[in-house]
């Protein structure tokens, strides 16, 4: 099965951290990745840029309302993703857990509806 | 037919032939609607051809022809060929082979209902339901939720189980210690369901300590080197001992130092400790163990007046460090006033009311005025029990929080 891995974090609390610390993250993202990779079960995944370069688009009667910042106003924000194939929730769940900011932010996961 | 017999059989044989077919079929949904069309054959045929000599070789036998029905009628026919070989398989002429070769695949069962995935709420149903064999409509009742909504509430836990990928199998080393926590945690709450009856009349509930019991004793027997399900199987059992001794006939309920000891079920309360003493011998004890502890104290007791507080206090005092939790102190509290520290145990009780940690708690107030009542400071007493009273959720625990306010009065305003 696919799984989307939605990473939040809280992005005020990242930012404050120090440059040192947010290089360490990074790496410890890269190396999660290169494993997912030789594991077979990295479908794909990026970093997102932060809230305050979201737009959020509606089509009300035919016009195209754009309006600055995410659709919900959160503690933690939508920072990133993976797409992994596993075998079983308990897989999708240990790769989860493996996520960095899973220990200070929550991933979430979804069951990718796959296309038939 | 008798339909007490079947009911029996149903609940007892139901979980293991449905655990036996997920693989086969392809699904708990599935596998449940097959072990259903099993027993609804045998509804049809037993009143008139009479019941089989191997009730369960002939379910098992039925179930799995229908699974092979089921399995063909499908258009992944192909894929499924190694499912098909299993099911038709075992030429089991013979009912003793048909029982011998049927896998129990009942803990997977447990595991997939558990999972930590799945809302408490529908934990609970599924595994009521699923593994000791409930109807919906029984399950409804319990907990007093429209039949409708139980249902929904199934049809939902199991469309997530499919769609999610909750896996039906063993969980790994890594993860299992927290999952028989999860399984365990669904038991003891089904069990205090049944135990506090908290809400509404307690003689209209069906009996969900049995049920818990029951699934205690089906974790035992598969998992039977694991302290925690020993432990928490030895509470069940202490505790229910008192079954018929903690409600008087008025269905008011009767406090531990006030019961009938003879009406304790003794048989129980042996098979609880025995149960007890080999979780202990395993290593350092956890929550579960510590809690059967503190029951075995009392069943140990031939008389209230013999309780060993002292010993009570300082099991609670251990229990107070794996579960540093507001209730946990409030007993433990009261054991150190029972050991003969009242005022200690008493500031103790103040000092968790001020916390304000438990203020929507019938317990709290409740202790309070005992411990006030014992210091013959009756006005005080009845003023808590009040509050209580207010706070109680059944009406056998208002009932009886009435009568002692009011008893407390009655001496408040006579000269001592």
């Amino acid at each position: 099965m696919q799984y989307l891995l939605l990473i939040y974090r809280n992005e005020a609390e990242h930012a404050a951290r120090s440059e040192a610390e947010r290089a360490a993250v990074f790496a410890e993202y890269m190396a999660l990745s290169k494993s997912l990779q030789a594991e077979g079960s990295l479908r794909g995944g990026q970093f997102l840029h932060p809230p305050s370069f979201t737009t959020t688009v509606r089509v009300r009667s035919g016009s195209v309302l754009a309006t600055d910042g995410p659709f919900a106003e959160t503690k933690e924000q939508l920072t990133g993703y993976f797409v992994v194939e596993a075998a079983d929730l308990d897989e999708a769940m240990a790769i989860a857990a493996r996520i960095p900011n899973a220990r200070d932010g929550s991933i979430e996961i979804r069951p990718v509806q796959l296309a038939h | 037919m008798d339909v007490d017999a079947f009911t029996a059989l149903y609940r007892a044989e139901f979980s293991r032939l449905v655990a036996g077919l997920v693989s086969a079929v392809g699904g708990l949904q599935a596998a449940e609607e097959t072990a259903q069309e099993a027993f609804e054959a045998a509804l049809t045929q037993w009143p008139s051809a009479g019941w089989p000599p191997h009730p369960r070789a002939w379910l098992i036998r039925t179930a799995r022809h229908k699974a092979l029905d089921r399995v063909r009628r499908r258009a992944n026919f192909e894929g499924k060929r190694a499912e098909l070989q299993t099911m038709a398989e075992p030429p089991a002429d013979d009912d003793a082979s048909e029982e011998r070769l049927f896998p129990d695949e009942r803990l997977k069962l447990l595991f997939t209902c558990c999972h930590p995935a799945l809302s408490m709420e529908a934990r609970v149903a599924l595994s009521l339901r699923t593994l000791c064999g409930l109807t919906t409509e029984e399950i409804a009742r319990a907990f007093l939720v429209p039949v409708s909504t139980m249902a929904q509430r199934l049809v939902r836990a199991q469309q997530k189980i499919q769609t999610a990928g909750i896996p039906y199998r063993v969980p790994s080393e890594a993860v299992l210690p927290d999952r028989v926590e999860a399984v365990l945690a669904v038991t003891y709450l089904v069990f205090n369901e049944g135990y506090a009856a908290s809400s509404g009349e307690e003689r209209v509930r069906l009996d969900l300590c049995d049920q818990a019991i029951r699934l205690g004793r089906t974790m035992a027997e598969l998992m039977p080197r694991r302290r925690d399900v020993q432990g928490l199987l030895a509470l069940m059992l202490l505790h229910d001992s008192r079954r018929r001794a903690r409600v008087g006939p008025g269905g008011e309920a009767i406090l531990l130092g006030e019961q009938d000891r003879s009406r304790w079920d003794r048989k129980q309360i042996d098979e609880g400790l025995e149960l007890l003493e080999q979780a202990l011998s395993a290593g350092p004890p956890g929550a579960y163990e510590l809690q059967a502890a503190i029951a075995a104290v009392h069943a140990r007791a031939a008389t209230a007046a013999e309780t060993d507080w002292a010993q009570i206090a300082a099991l609670y005092a251990l229990l107070a460090r794996v579960q540093p939790t507001p209730v946990v102190e409030l007993n433990r509290a009261v054991a150190v006033a029972m050991a003969g520290a009242l005022e200690h145990g008493l500031q103790l009780i103040e000092a968790l009311d001020r916390s304000g940690d438990l203020k929507t708690y019938a317990a709290l107030p409740a202790a309070k005025a005992d411990l006030l009542w014992r210091s013959g400071r009756y006005r005080a007493a009845a003023a808590e029990y009040d509050r209580a009273r207010a706070l109680a959720a059944s009406t056998p625990e208002q009932r009886f929080l009435e009568r002692r306010a009011a008893e407390a009065r009655r001496r408040a305003s006579q000269p001592s």
